[in-house]
């Protein structure tokens, strides 16, 4: 290992970045839309879900039940219908998420003491936003009848029976459970990665296309001293776009950071090694430009996204998805993200997570210099 | 010793034999050509003398180094320039000049002499900090010549160095070529340029894989005195080619230029019978000289006799 030679690779791939302002300007906008763009789009939270009423009972404690709903902030009600027609309307024009039908014997029910039903109509064609809100209006009708069945019960029985288990539920980490917060942490790994595809994919299938291979192998230089070097002068923008990544998600989306810099700084490093080397490696496999950039993204981007556990959680996928995503260094980078940021956990929770992104950084530069060297003969 | 030497040397790609049991020696100082067409194997055989790619049987030295076991010493004492112009198109000429000073890792003290040197050497020092882009094509060939030259390194190996220059610029190409010849680097160049090879001082002449022919340009040319070549200049060259097909004493009618050259056994009485016959078919004769033959008679000689060997 020539330290000389080295840098002297790592400079001329720094004129070659400065020299292309316009990717290089790409380079450093793209985590700042990507983040924009998915940090808003990518909203999970279900709240404010357009609800229609239709009260066939008409009496102070059907009346109270609509005011329960319109009380409560994960629904908005969009108008008290007389029939079931204007229901059907409302979800086939999705005006509405939800019809909420009050029966004729909803008081009389109440009034005997006995369990009161409430028909809920919803738009299953996105299930999940639909079970979400089930699971919302279901809680909230059955919590009220139990309040008012306590409540009458208490009066007949002259008044001591305690009120049925009152679970308080205390979240941690994200208490005010906006997806943001989750999503955020996870989405500047997702970016780091696709980036640093972006940077290197390209650089040694460009050298092949050019020509300009031939004449490096015909020098000294080996190949750990220019797959270093093209290494770090990617890393530095890479390095950049974490920097700016990471103010984005603290300064625009008001992620709390609760964990160590030092920490976030040391992860990333290494997470940006493993990414540029496994461009670089992509880049060393494919002998055209175009190939290596397609590679570059389908094998960084599709992963990063979907087998990370960012936003589809690794613990629901079957069991083969799962021992897949062992092998995604995303993965463990999300879980370094999402600790330091919400949890602010340190190296005694991540040790594990920093450890296999360290082993796959060396694993990928080991086959990375292999790869290049097969190709010399 | 030696700078460079070939033992047998073959290298196939599956079944086809690019370079087929290649034998030769360069002595130190020497210009030596590689002369054939495209694809007669040059190319390859110049890589694996560079250890860029690795024999399939025989063996070749650089610098006394084994080729297949010793690939980093030779890259250390070799200056390469390949075929396809390669150095850095986005970069200044100064920034492909301290890029090529790392990789052959010039001592600190020596880089601003080597870097002033290949400036001078290549006319370039007023456009140091030009986009090497913006070159034209004989100042690229130039700056590439002197980045391979950076470490000056004693073998130099120059794979048609001149490809789509200008011919003013191959000229003052091959004059620093001679330069470094006298300060005794040994250059080993292909070229499919045939008035290239007159500035060699020996020659191989490849063809498909083999080398056909071995010498200075002037013990090439003796080779072919069994023959004697004329100049024919007539009125109609297309009818005299047609006239003159078959006739005794004639080996060969080839167009050359606005002419034809034609190779005989016996000057006299060929061109006696040449005029006779042209005469008789009203074809008038503006010229018929004998003429020394050019390295490229000799080179189509060669391959024609070549060619009737295989069938």
């Amino acid at each position: 290992m020539s330290y000389r030679r080295m840098r002297a690779v790592c400079i001329k791939e720094l004129h070659h970045i400065t020299r292309d302002s316009r990717s290089l300007a790409l380079a450093l906008l793209l985590p700042v839309l990507m983040l924009l763009l998915f940090g808003f789009a990518l909203s999970l939270d279900v709240d404010r879900i357009p609800t229609m009423i239709y009260d066939q009972d008409q009496t102070a404690e059907s009346r109270a039940l609509v005011r329960q709903f319109e009380g409560s902030k994960f629904f908005e009600i969009r108008g008290m219908v007389g029939d079931y027609g204007a229901i059907e309307r409302g979800i086939d024009r999705s005006r509405i998420l939800m019809g909420v039908v009050i029966p004729r014997d909803y008081s009389r029910q109440l009034g005997a003491g006995r369990e009161a039903q409430v028909q809920l109509l919803l738009d299953g064609s996105d299930s999940n936003t639909a079970s979400i809100a089930l699971g919302y209006a279901e809680s909230l009708v059955r919590n009220y009848s139990l309040e008012l069945r306590t409540l009458a019960l208490n009066r007949r029985a002259g008044g001591h029976l305690a009120p049925p288990v009152d679970a308080r539920l205390r979240v941690w980490y994200n208490s005010s459970l906006e997806s943001k917060n989750y999503v955020v942490p996870g989405l500047i790994a997702v970016i780091l990665q696709i980036i640093a595809a972006l940077l290197t994919s390209l650089t040694i299938a460009r050298e092949w296309e050019m020509g300009t291979m031939e004449q490096i192998l015909s020098t000294p230089l080996r190949p750990a001293e220019m797959v270093l070097g093209k290494m770090f002068a990617y890393f530095a923008v890479g390095l950049a776009d974490a920097g700016i990544a990471v103010l984005v998600g603290v300064f625009v989306f008001r992620v709390p950071f609760r964990g160590s810099l030092p920490l976030l700084a040391v992860s990333t490093c290494v997470f940006l090694f493993g990414a540029l080397f496994w461009g670089i490696f992509i880049s060393a496999s494919a002998r055209t430009q175009a190939a290596a950039y397609q590679m570059g993204i389908l094998s960084s981007f599709l992963p990063a996204f979907l087998l990370s556990g960012f936003i589809y959680s690794i613990e629901t996928m079957p069991w083969v998805i799962q021992v897949i995503t062992y092998i995604i260094p995303a993965r463990y980078v999300v879980t370094i993200l999402k600790g330091i940021f919400l949890k602010g956990v340190g190296l005694s929770v991540l040790w594990g997570e920093l450890g296999l992104l360290t082993l796959y950084a060396l694993i990928v530069f080991v086959l990375t210099t292999r790869k290049l060297n097969q190709k010399l003969v | 010793m030696n700078s460079v030497e070939m033992h047998l040397l073959v290298k196939k790609f599956g079944s086809f034999v690019a370079v087929d049991q290649v034998s030769l020696a360069v002595e130190k100082g020497e210009i030596f050509g590689f002369l054939g067409p495209n694809g007669a194997g040059k190319s390859t055989a110049i890589r694996m003398l560079c250890g860029l790619l690795t024999p399939t049987s025989g063996s070749a030295s650089v610098n006394g180094f084994d080729v297949a076991r010793e690939p980093e010493e030779i890259r250390r004492t070799i200056g390469y320039m390949s075929q396809k112009f390669s150095l850095y198109d986005d970069l200044t000429v100064e920034e492909n000049i301290d890029f090529f000073t790392g990789m052959y890792g010039v001592p600190r003290e020596k880089r601003a002499e080597r870097k002033r040197h290949v400036l001078e050497m290549a006319n370039l020092s007023d456009r140091r900090k030009a986009l090497t882009r913006t070159l034209s094509g004989g100042w690229k060939q130039r700056l590439a010549l002197g980045c391979a030259i950076l470490h000056d390194p004693p073998v130099l190996f120059l794979d048609e160095p001149t490809s789509g220059v200008d011919p003013l610029a191959r000229a003052a190409f091959w004059g620093l070529i001679h330069d470094l010849s006298e300060t005794g680097h040994t250059i080993f160049v292909s070229t499919h340029y045939m008035d290239e090879a007159e500035y060699c001082h020996r020659l191989a002449l490849m063809y498909r894989g083999r080398v056909i022919a071995l010498g200075t340009p002037a013990e090439l040319k003796a080779g072919l005195t069994e023959h004697s070549l004329l100049n024919l200049d007539s009125s109609d060259p297309l009818e005299t080619m047609r006239a003159l097909e078959g006739l005794d004493g004639v080996r060969d009618v080839a167009v050359f230029g606005g002419g034809l050259h034609v190779t005989v056994d016996d000057v006299e009485a060929t061109s006696a019978r040449v005029r006779e016959r042209l005469g008789a078919q009203g074809i008038a004769v503006r010229k018929l000289e004998r003429i020394e033959p050019s390295m490229e008679d000799v080179f189509v000689a060669l391959i024609e006799s070549e060619e009737r060997k295989a069938a």
